[in-house]
């Protein structure tokens, strides 16, 4: 994740062993800082054994950025002692709350993209990027819900939050696809509208059905292999915007540490097409 | 500088909030139109599966004694009571315990809240910062009669329980994960003590002399505070068998010396 961007894994401790043995070149893992907000023991000992070996990125789901709410300073203040400790090569959060007078709802809330939340956000992305004295990256969330009151578009917000902040974007392929079909618009446009000079990371995850609804409901999962046409979307937006840190994303239904690194493996390879393609 | 929660992005929140854990919408506010969504579901489901899902993890011992659709179930109505209020899901629940103890279908299991409490000890030890636990070396170095005079703080790891009423430690020390439950059970009282000496939690079961000594160490007592305090609670306590057992264990963190004469104020 230095020089040339590579493709990296989600890395969950029952493939920690394999992790740590794994000698691809430029391989990267993310982890979700929470489960590291501690003062010491195994979990910590554990993720600073991976970071001595391969690049670690931590990607928070917690800090509530599109609360009405300054991010919780505790939180924050933890958050903060681990990316001391962990130097990661990347830090990212979500265009979404989750905490709310005080109560941690373990999810990525929708809310109306207005001008009043501008504000509130754009706050507190300066706030987070002062206590972490870093640039940190915005990832677009999947969405569920039709939401009338939205005075913005998705991509303008994120952009205009990158101008005004300083801050990079995720761009989550499967979170766009994965919206597009529940909300009734075009991956397509999505992915060729977004900034690509933003894009600081990509994301790559599978979904799945509402077990209800079925198709005219995905469910952004992280429970399944990436989708052919998530690959499809991905393949379209590297070849416009070019490489970046690519992640396979996985957290439930794990498959072996080898069926991640395959995914990983072919995110690897279309990202130098472009590449080859160039000289 | 942003004042605070007064707007419409506050109210949107309350709202939303309110919806994710009720049971149904409620009528005219601000979110009414986007909870009667079949998709509203998505959201309760992820958030409600996501805390149940953190208090299965965090008590493993309780969840395998009830059974997982009871354990959830019950579950259910804690995160209702209760959401968390860290978003390191491995610190949520600490009232867990307390809740199964007035929780009334757990009424006849009266040993599940104290097999709740040690579920709880192993999350603390787990978490505790990292010390290095004393040397026993360094205390076989003193004189007998300095050794009575020193100070040891339980180990930032350490933590020990009594059970008066029945044999918890044993209940769950047989049905943590990996562990085999056996039939027979010795129905007396029992203590425990949880430690990290090395990279990970371990367990042993501690007599009411044991727990204490640790309790008085705990307190800022010298080693002679702490005898005596063992041996006011068993007469027949071995302190150098009990301190060979504290120390294998990774009981103690730092030791710190005292000056003979407040440590005598002290017994």
């Amino acid at each position: 994740m230095t020089t040339v961007p590579s493709a990296g894994l989600g890395l969950k401790p029952q493939h920690f062993d394999a992790a740590l043995a794994c000698p691809a070149a430029g391989l990267w893992f993310e982890v979700h800082p929470e489960n590291y907000l501690v003062a010491g023991g195994p979990r910590l000992a554990w993720l600073e054994a991976i970071r001595a070996r391969h690049p670690v990125s931590l990607h928070g789901v917690a800090l509530s950025l599109a609360a009405d709410a300054e991010p919780d300073p505790g939180h924050l203040g933890r958050l903060g002692e681990l990316v001391n400790r962990i130097e990661p090569v990347l830090v990212s959060e979500h265009l979404a709350w989750s905490t709310w007078r005080g109560a941690y709802h373990p999810d990525l809330l929708p809310f109306p993209r207005t001008g009043e939340a501008l504000l509130r956000i754009t706050d507190n992305i300066s706030r987070t990027q002062d206590a972490l004295r870093r640039r940190i990256s915005i990832e677009n969330p999947s969405h569920y819900l039709k939401i009338e009151s939205h005075a913005w578009g998705e991509i303008d917000y994120l952009a205009e939050l990158a101008r005004r902040t300083g801050c990079s974007l995720l761009l989550d392929v499967n979170n766009v696809y994965v919206s597009a079909r529940n909300l009734g618009y075009s991956t397509e446009e999505y992915i060729d509208a977004f900034p690509g000079a933003l894009v600081a990371e990509v994301h790559l995850a599978g979904h799945s059905r509402d077990p209800n609804l079925g198709e005219s409901l995905l469910i952004d999962s992280h429970d399944a292999p990436v989708s052919p046409e998530v690959w499809a979307l991905y393949e379209r937006l590297i070849r416009r915007i070019g490489p970046r840190p690519t992640l396979i994303e996985r957290d439930d239904k794990l498959p072996d540490f080898a069926t991640l690194f395959a995914e990983r493996q072919r995110a690897e390879a279309l990202m130098r097409v472009p590449l080859a393609e160039a000289a | 500088m942003i004042p605070p929660v007064a707007g419409s992005l506050a109210r949107f929140q309350d709202a939303f909030a309110r919806a994710l854990l009720a049971p149904e919408a409620e009528p005219a506010s601000s979110v009414s139109a986007l909870a009667a969504q079949p998709a509203f579901a998505v959201y309760r489901n992820t958030v409600m599966k996501g805390c149940i899902d953190a208090l299965q993890a965090n008590y493993p011992a309780v969840a395998r004694l009830v059974g997982e659709e009871w354990f959830r179930a019950a579950a259910a109505i804690y995160v209702r009571e209760s959401l968390p209020a860290d978003p390191t899901l491995l610190r949520y629940g600490a009232a867990f315990p307390d809740f199964l103890a007035r929780f009334e279908p757990a009424a006849e299991l009266p040993y599940l809240p104290g097999v709740a409490r040690l579920d709880r000890l192993w999350t603390e030890a787990h978490a505790a910062p990292d010390e290095t636990a004393l040397d026993p070396a360094a205390l076989a170095a003193l004189a007998p009669d300095a050794l009575a005079g020193v100070i040891v703080r339980p180990h930032a790891a350490a933590r020990w329980v009594w059970f008066e009423e029945a044999p918890i430690y044993t209940i769950w020390s047989r049905n943590r994960p990996d562990s085999t439950p056996d039939a027979d059970i010795d129905w007396r009282p029992e203590g425990a003590l949880l430690a990290r000496p090395r990279d990970t939690v371990e367990w042993r079961a501690l007599d009411a002399a044991g727990c204490a000594f640790l309790d008085a160490c705990a307190a800022g007592g010298t080693l002679g505070r702490a005898a005596q305090a063992a041996l006011e609670m068993r007469a027949d306590a071995d302190i150098t068998q009990l301190m060979s057992t504290l120390l294998a264990s990774g009981a103690f963190g730092q030791l710190t010396f005292i000056n003979r004469q407040s440590a005598e104020d002290q017994i």
